[in-house]
């Protein structure tokens, strides 16, 4: 039998085009993107390589972002609606330990994690380095040199409080929480021996009542004193407790503190002006990541103006912010309605975490059970 | 009694109304958050699927071991008692660090889908399982039962099949019934295992805003209540057809 | 049982001779044992073989040295009390309320929505069971505020919802549907010929409790109260929600040790505590296996 030219050159193209799209379809592994061992976007080809690899690979696994921690609502959907990019978020409410527990070589593992200050720091080696496209813009305090963990956003521990529950209306310093109008109204946000929160909250207290970073002591015995008067409820602070009334008076992160606003309407929140705690947050990325290019197109997303002013909106404090307002870039909104806060913060370091939890398991359940 | 078990739900169904201040109106907002939530159906189905394969594998597992434990090696009950009540005595956080390595070998070897929690969930409700079907064995008379079907010539098959099924409908229906509604209220395992079904994605949804985080737990409360009725109706059905006059069903 | 009855059996299952009958009844139980070796003993296997290593490797007991520390020392008589007392008051107010299900209609309606509710209820727990306690019976809830306005402070020496009586409380929510489910199979059991029997004997109703149908419930409803305390004992998810004085409870003990964020995470502790309670299970197992040989001693 005779094949007709035209047959024959047409199988022949199809073929052709079944071997191109063969060769080029490998994820991760592309001519231009290798990106399992990509430090930047140019290693990828640049942003355009960097989105081809990362939509072949055709979705991302995040974990522990609460659609209301800091925006990430918000974040997570400005992602998939500019690349198209399905995301998978997993375990919304684990901790800092459990993103870095997930990390188990298989397809559900996390790509990239957002973990507290202690946990990046104990776990570089299962990171992989990379520097953002804005890498220069980050202060250099605020990020590990090679590009293991960079922070990304950050606030201060406050006290939020409803105003119309509270005795005068307002409150000056962390002292007046013992008086005898709060009883059972003050809350943590979480248990201080497990929760990063929580014991950047006793650790609040602790410096605004004259202790130090280095001296979580006194904080714990304020919370016994407040424990001791009737002032203390030993409940989980969360969106709906506060709307319920039962907290009012939250030791919160700032940012996630300003999310009350929508449900108690007199929502206020007070910073203590001789104890600005800081807490940082960190980017990394999984050495062993399913989606190793998604991974990637996702942290220049994050640190490119859209991403850092979708946590500013949250109100966060985006680590870039300093570089965006000189360049202009910063929404102004959003940066006004930050909490003021008025004096110089403080941030713990590694060791100091370290040593104030280790003091806080031994001795907090004698104080405030 | 009633009221005991009720008014807190009833507490709850209130919350998940509220308006945004004291003083206003009512609202269904939060539920209507609920419906706007893609990933809540596909958390529904996947473990409507999860909970049937757990339940017949339960059955088809435990109870042909413990007729047979019964029947012909009732030295070893005390073990396999103690074995069905292993997974309730560790806390799921600690067994999960045991079930990890496990789960990664499932998910390069075997499969990534979800559906192998089935694995995990056939454990976890072992404790349950077996109290209520030892209950039921231990009310009817095994041994005679059993004896007297082989003597006819009966095979096991049909000794399990047709005598000892039917002899213990509630017993079983309860075993499915605390099968069902414990994959459907698992999040744990799943959680730590980074799969996601449905209490995942409820709370997932929970965390948009207080009120829905309330609303998605009242809804599913309700959506199983409803899909437990529907199991008790259709074993209702399969009991009347099994019906032996003069014993008490 | 009977003598005709055992060797038709025997015969049928027996290929040869007596040793050959004991290697064939094992097989039956292969699978059963096959799945549970793999999904159940070897994770157990692994957190026993973890609480006995050393963070360093090698073989050590020091971790279990941790659990002589005075605050979990209280963990574990806390969780020990609120599980007894929640496991008892779940058992006889959950075989109550299964007594009641089980004297009206097999197919009736009540039946049906207890059991569907029992069902949801038992497995219910976590943050949505926390909110709701505290929704309810908290300093601002429904409850307390209604009760207030009639004159009755439930309150009046401080707030006990989040201390043992609360939290008891709380579990013995979930502790009386479960025992429920769990029991009414055995009360199904119950033939009316018994009760007809017993009153044709002349004996009243205390006579058919205490010398009929008590005996032949007693080992179900001792299994069932067990099972009650294993399940508080270990129950962990709403208590983690809830509370934020410390870690009182043995499982949150646990939860904190696998996965603090503030560098506390030992997960050769960990392992140790969930073998400690494993243990206790096992010790209250036996008691109980104890007391059923007793109270069933006629039975056998």
């Amino acid at each position: 039998m005779k094949w007709s030219s035209p047959v024959r050159q047409l199988g022949l193209a199809v073929v052709a085009f079944l071997l191109v799209a063969a060769c080029g379809s490998s994820p991760g592994a592309t001519a231009s993107c290798n990106a399992k061992t990509a430090t930047s976007a140019t290693d990828c080809g640049g942003m355009s390589g960097l989105e081809t690899a990362a939509k072949a690979e055709g979705t991302l696994n995040v974990i522990a972002l609460p659609p209301d921690w800091a925006n990430y609502g918000a974040v997570i959907a400005g992602f998939t609606a500019k690349y198209g990019i399905p995301v998978n978020s997993i375990n919304p409410n684990g901790s800092s330990q459990d993103e870095v527990n997930a990390f188990d070589g298989t397809s559900n593992a996390p790509d990239v994690v957002d973990v507290g200050q202690a946990v990046a720091l104990a776990n570089t080696a299962k990171f992989a380095p990379y520097k953002v496209a804005t890498w220069n813009d980050i202060p250099a305090g605020a990020k590990e040199a090679t590009g293991l963990w960079f922070n990304d956003y950050g606030g201060y521990m406050g006290i939020g409080y409803d105003s119309t529950k509270v005795p005068g209306g307002v409150i000056n310093a962390v002292s007046d929480l013992l008086g005898s109008g709060f009883k059972s109204k003050v809350a943590l946000s979480g248990d201080p021996t497990k929760s990063n929160q929580g014991l950047n909250g006793v650790i609040m207290a602790g410096v605004a009542n004259g202790g130090s970073l280095d001296d979580v002591s006194k904080g714990v015995a304020f919370f016994k004193q407040l424990k001791q008067a009737g002032n203390y409820v030993p409940v989980v602070g969360t969106a709906a407790t506060v709307k319920a009334g039962q907290t009012p008076v939250l030791f919160e992160w700032d940012y996630l503190s300003t999310s009350h606003g929508k449900d108690v309407s007199s929502w206020k929140i007070f910073v203590p002006s001789n104890a600005i705690i800081g807490g940082y947050y960190s980017q990394a990325i999984n050495k062993a990541a399913p989606h190793p290019a998604a991974a990637r197109l996702w942290e220049e997303y994050l640190y490119s103006d859209a991403g850092q002013n979708l946590w500013l909106k949250g109100g966060a404090r985006p680590v870039r912010m300093a570089a965006m307002v000189t360049a202009g870039t910063i929404d102004t909104a959003a940066a006004a309605a930050l909490p003021a806060v008025n004096g110089t913060p403080q941030v713990p370091t590694g060791d100091q975490t370290s040593k104030a939890s280790a003091y806080v398991v031994a001795n907090w359940s004698a104080a405030v059970s | 009694m009633g009221a005991f078990f009720l008014v807190p739900i009833g507490a709850m169904l209130e919350f998940s109304t509220r308006g945004n201040s004291v003083t206003s109106a009512r609202t269904l907002d939060a539920w209507v958050q609920i419906a706007q939530t893609p990933g809540l159906v596909k958390g529904i189905v996947v473990s409507l699927q999860l909970a049937v394969i757990t339940s017949i594998g339960m059955l088809a597992l435990l109870l042909p071991t413990m007729v047979w434990v019964r029947l012909r090696l009732p030295q070893i009950s005390r073990i396999v008692e103690f074995i069905c009540l292993l997974p309730l005595t560790v806390p799921a956080i600690a067994l999960v660090v045991g079930l990890k390595p496990l789960y990664i070998w499932i998910n390069i070897n075997v499969t990534p889908s979800v559906l192998a929690l089935a694995f995990a969930y056939l454990i976890l409700v072992l404790p349950y399982s077996y109290r209520s079907l030892d209950a039921g064995l231990a009310a009817i008379d095994l041994k005679t039962l059993s004896e007297a079907a082989r003597s006819l010539g009966a095979g096991w098959f049909t000794v399990m099949w047709r005598i000892v099924i039917p002899n213990m409908p509630s017993a079983i229906l309860n075993a499915s019934l605390l099968s069902v509604a414990l994959v459907l209220g698992e999040y744990t395992v799943a959680n730590l295992l980074n799969f996601q079904n449905l209490q995942v994605e409820v709370a997932y949804v929970g965390l948009v805003n207080a009120g829905t985080s309330i609303a998605v737990a009242v809804g599913a409360l309700l959506l199983a209540f409803i899909l437990l009725m529907v199991l008790t109706l259709v074993g209702g059905r399969l009991q009347q057809q099994n019906y032996v006059p003069g014993q008490r069903a | 049982m009977t003598a005709a009855g055992s060797p038709a059996l025997d015969t049928a299952a027996r290929p040869t001779g007596g040793g050959r009958r004991l290697s064939l009844s094992w097989l039956g139980v292969v699978p059963f044992f096959a799945y549970v070796g793999v999904f159940l003993l070897l994770p157990t296997a692994i957190i026993v073989i973890g609480s006995l290593t050393a963070s360093g490797g090698g073989v050590s007991l020091a971790n279990f040295a941790g659990i002589n520390k005075p605050y979990m020392v209280k963990a574990f008589t806390l969780s020990l009390s609120v599980s007894g007392v929640s496991a008892m008051a779940g058992a006889f107010f959950g075989a109550v309320l299964a007594y009641a299900v089980v004297t009206g209609n097999p197919n009736g309606l009540l039946r049906r929505s207890i059991m569907s509710a029992s069902g949801v209820l038992a497995q219910f727990g976590g943050v949505a069971l926390a909110f709701a306690f505290i929704a309810t019976i908290s300093t601002v809830g429904f409850v307390t505020v209604f009760l207030k306005d009639h004159g009755i402070d439930i309150y009046p020496n401080g707030v006990w919802l989040y201390d043992a009586p609360g939290i008891t409380l709380i579990y013995v929510y979930f502790q009386i549907p479960l025992m429920v489910l769990v029991f009414l199979p055995a009360l199904d059991g119950i033939r009316p010929q018994w009760r007809e029997a017993t009153e044709s004997l002349g004996g009243s109703t205390w006579h058919y409790w205490r010398y009929v149908a008590g005996p032949l419930l007693a080992p179900a409803f001792l299994g069932c109260t067990l099972l009650l305390f294993a399940n508080a004992f270990s129950a962990y998810a709403t208590i983690s929600a809830l509370l934020t004085n410390g870690g009182t409870y043995v499982p949150l003990q646990v939860q904190a040790l696998l996965t603090s964020e503030t560098e506390q995470s030992q997960p050769g502790l960990a392992q140790a505590l969930a073998l400690a309670m494993i243990l206790i299970v096992v010790i209250v197992m036996t008691l109980y296996a104890l007391l059923q040989r007793r109270t069933t001693r006629w039975l056998r």
